[in-house]
């Protein structure tokens, strides 16, 4: 902070006040907004796992299906949501910046390569679907969907990785973190095979179930194998609070919500859509987890709680009196978006803009 | 061994930062500059009904659509980049750069991609009225991004409303005045100036464009309207930045003298100093090192003394007031050159247009339609050097006079880590932008193929309307 300038002293500091203030400047609106902040910091988490891995899951999904119709009808599916539904990541990542800068600093620094592994399975992952609308030619549409389904498989592993380092304080390639790179990849697959089976038919559904329950009993598989690993080599002394009554019962909804979603799967067409929602629900349990885990202790790393990174009250207040309201219209739109494109897709819809 | 081959983390974290910023600022002006296009022909789509309209909305959404999704590929690893490289200046001044960054994605982000998706597969689901509204929400939300974007960057030019405190021997800032902290006196001049550059950049490339098709076909009908449509915008445009730039320059002098003083490659303080129209290098070494006086240049004696104080006989500083070592002049001084050159140069091509046009020349083939096919990328040129004026012009300064570059980068990062990490950049960008270019030639040559059917199909009625009178004479 070396400020030798005689000739700008006085001018760059001019604090003009225009209106006064309009929140409290030294206390927090509601004695718990740090804590409330730190539930609005994994709603956006949540729901970015919840859509943008159904996404990833039907990236996925692509793979295993040869017919170019069904290619087709796979991306016209999500075509017109998945950017939107990738905004929540930006969300979460801007969230955490604003609220929590130390944190932000700190697991964007630590993690300096792996985030940008992220970023790069996620560009390769959002420009392939776009690119392959573009031409024809079979080479080039093969190029692109090989990428898209490589992107849409390292996207949700990385993120889970990042996610595992984060809450167990371990490295990169602990096992901790990469069983939950596994478990979010499971994750999106259920998720996405749901969503599929939600907007077809015919034999596609079927198929889909199957892929669906498989992923699901992966989820819940890698999950458990995660919590064990974690219990045993304990890297942050977290062993007590996996066998606390929290855990645990989130570990019984997370098997409740996987039940439905079997039962939902197994049933009829009309089921399908709470077989959707089972899956947010599996999705939110592990935010939830993850909350638990975090709680207080937002970098475990180095031990710095929630309260020791939240910015000052003011700032804080300002922050919740623009964006908890902005976050209700978010929601509005996110409605209205997916009411617009409900029902079955038809094949004639395809991907991108329609001449 | 391979020592010499890595880079440096903070050098290495100003290039990556800068070059990641010139490629996302093609596609974030293209999302901007183009948005209004996209209300316009959606508009005039419903509300006339016409084809001709449909196709130009349908033709310039895709190139919108890539641009968007590229935008995002490109932005999400700049915003990551405060974290990853900058940490120390996230964290020391993560109150006043968070709360912006995390309004624009909730208000602004999540607006564009929502009703990006309703523009783009929702023409059958939606009626005629949410269809424009939801362009015009798209727009919306992209201009909304720029100004939040932009409060950020013009805060870290002339920052205020925040108080520097130490606590565990920790320093950091605080958010004391929001509206002051958000609304500082640089941000109307960014946000005007960047806000025209993005129309002008997209104008150039819709007139150029449009050239190229009205080249090759002078009576289709759909392209003859969108040249006219975009000289027009173009010569009023291109007229207002100069004069604007001018006003927003005197800004920065009193503002950030020393980047002035790089600007125009001042480096001893004097009164009654000529402003350098023109300036061409001597020598080689001029262009690496530029010295106002040692320039061949064409210049207006007191001029930039009477921009900077309103006063022909006015302090000009120089860059020896500044305690800075090594100030990176050549890049500041060059960039601002060629961004006025470049802009003086819209204007003649607007007002040329606007002449042709007049004299109902416009779509003749001819040298005018060659210079606008040429000048298709020089409005984003003109765009990029203009932010290293702003950007480099502040340098050795991350927040002027508050924090260093130096003091503001990651402190942890190693130098492999850093080549690593440049390394994947430099290809990935390279790559997405030879793709972009790819595309864009795709969607332009399917159009052609339309646009010689523009031509078919007039012949076709010329020769029914010929046969059709002495056809039914003879009957």
């Amino acid at each position: 902070m070396t400020t030798n300038f005689p000739i700008m002293a006085d001018v760059t500091r001019v604090d003009t006040v225009l209106f006064g203030p309009v929140v409290p400047v030294d206390e927090y609106l509601i004695p718990w907004l740090p804590e409330l902040w730190f539930g609005i910091l994994l709603f956006t988490l949540g729901m970015y796992v919840f859509l943008d891995g159904f996404d990833f899951g039907i990236g996925m999904l692509y793979g295993t299906r040869e017919d170019e119709a069904e290619r087709d009808l796979l991306l016209s599916i999500f075509g017109p949501v998945w950017d939107a539904n990738e905004v929540w990541l930006v969300a979460f990542g801007t969230v955490l910046f604003a609220a929590f800068p130390p944190v932000y600093a700190s697991l964007l620094s630590d993690h300096y390569l792996l985030v940008f592994a992220i970023v790069f399975a996620l560009i390769l992952r959002g420009i392939t679907p776009e690119l392959r609308e573009q031409r024809d030619e079979p080479e080039w549409v093969r190029a692109c969907d090989r990428g898209f389904v490589v992107g849409s498989t390292l996207s949700p592993f990385f993120i889970g990785t990042l996610a595992g380092s984060w809450v167990f304080g371990t490295g990169t390639i602990a096992l901790p973190s990469v069983l939950t790179g596994v478990a979010v990849v499971f994750l999106s697959v259920a998720s996405g095979a749901a969503y599929v089976a939600m907007k077809t038919t015919d034999t596609l559904r079927e198929e889909m179930v199957r892929y669906g329950l498989y992923a699901a009993a992966g989820y819940l598989l890698s999950v458990v194998v995660l919590l064990i690993t974690v219990f045993l080599t304990d890297p942050l002394g977290v062993r007590e609070t996996l066998l606390s009554t929290p855990v645990l019962a989130v570990v019984l909804v997370t098997v409740v919500f996987l039940g439905i979603g079997v039962v939902a799967a197994t049933r009829d067409a009309l089921e399908v859509t709470w077989w959707f929602y089972a899956t947010g629900g599996v999705a939110f349990a592990l935010i939830t987890l993850v909350a638990i885990l975090l709680y207080p202790d937002l970098y475990p790393a180095t031990g710095t709680t929630v309260r020791e990174s939240i910015i000052s009250p003011l700032a804080l207040n300002v922050l919740t009196v623009v964006v908890i309201p902005v976050l209700f219209l978010v929601l509005a739109y996110f409605r209205y978006l997916y009411t617009v494109f409900s029902g079955p897709v038809e094949h004639e819809d395809g991907y991108g803009t329609s001449d | 061994m391979i020592e010499p081959l890595l880079i440096d983390p903070e050098l290495g974290s100003r290039i990556q930062f800068g070059g990641t910023l010139s490629v996302h600022i093609v596609f974030a002006a293209l999302s901007v500059g183009l948005a209004p296009y996209i209300v316009y022909f959606t508009y005039k789509e419903i509300s006339t009904g016409r084809e001709k309209y449909e196709r130009l909305r349908s033709f310039w959404t895709k190139i919108f659509a890539i641009g968007f999704v590229m935008g995002t590929a490109t932005g999400i690893p700049m915003s990551f980049q405060f974290g990853t490289n900058f940490p120390a200046f996230s964290e020391f001044a993560g109150e006043l750069i968070g709360g912006p960054l995390a309004f624009e994605s909730t208000m602004a982000f999540f607006l564009e991609a929502v009703f990006l998706g309703v523009l783009l597969f929702g023409r059958e689901r939606v009626s005629d009225r949410v269809y424009v509204l939801s362009s015009v929400l798209v727009m919306v939300g992209a201009w909304l991004s720029a100004l939040w974007i932009l409060i950020v960057n013009s805060w870290m030019q002339t920052p205020q409303g925040y108080e520097l405190i130490e606590e565990n021997g920790v320093t950091g800032l605080v958010l004391t005045d929001p509206i002051a902290a958000y609304f500082t006196p640089r941000l109307f001049w960014m946000y005007v100036h960047m806000q025209n550059a993005a129309v002008i950049s997209v104008t150039l490339f819709v007139a150029g464009v449009a050239a190229y098709f009205v080249w090759t076909n002078p009576d289709s009908e759909p392209w003859r309207g969108t040249l006219k449509l975009s000289v027009g915008v173009l010569a009023i445009t291109s007229i207002f930045q100069v004069i604007h730039g001018d006003m927003y320059t005197r800004h920065v002098v009193q503002t950030q003298p020393m980047k002035f003083a790089a600007m125009e490659a001042i480096y001893e303080t004097k009164e009654g100093a000529p402003l350098h129209l023109l300036a061409f290098p001597r020598s080689l070494e001029d262009l690496t090192d530029p010295r106002a006086e040692e320039l061949f240049t064409v210049s207006i004696p007191y001029l930039a003394s009477f921009l900077a104080e309103a006063d022909p006989t006015g302090v000009v500083y120089g860059l020896e007031e500044f305690d800075v070592q090594n100030p990176p002049v050549a890049y500041v001084f060059w960039s601002f050159r060629t961004m006025v050159f470049l802009g003086f140069w819209f204007i003649v091509l607007g007002l040329w247009g606007v002449y042709r046009m007049r004299k109902g020349v416009l779509f003749e083939r001819g040298r005018y339609l060659k210079a606008l096919l040429a000048s298709i990328p020089l409005g984003f040129v003109a765009t990029i050097v203009g932010w290293y004026v702003t950007e480099i012009g502040r340098q050795p300064w991350i927040i002027q006079d508050v924090q260093l570059t130096s003091e503001g980068v990651s402190q942890t990062l190693t130098s492999t880590q850093m080549t690593i990490s440049l390394s994947a950049f430099a290809i990935a960008y390279a790559i997405l932008v030879v793709l972009f270019i790819r595309v864009i030639k795709w969607i332009v040559d399917d159009e052609l193929e339309r646009v010689l059917e523009d031509d078919f199909e007039r012949v076709e009625q010329e020769r029914t309307d010929d046969q059709a009178p002495s056809g039914s004479g003879e009957v």
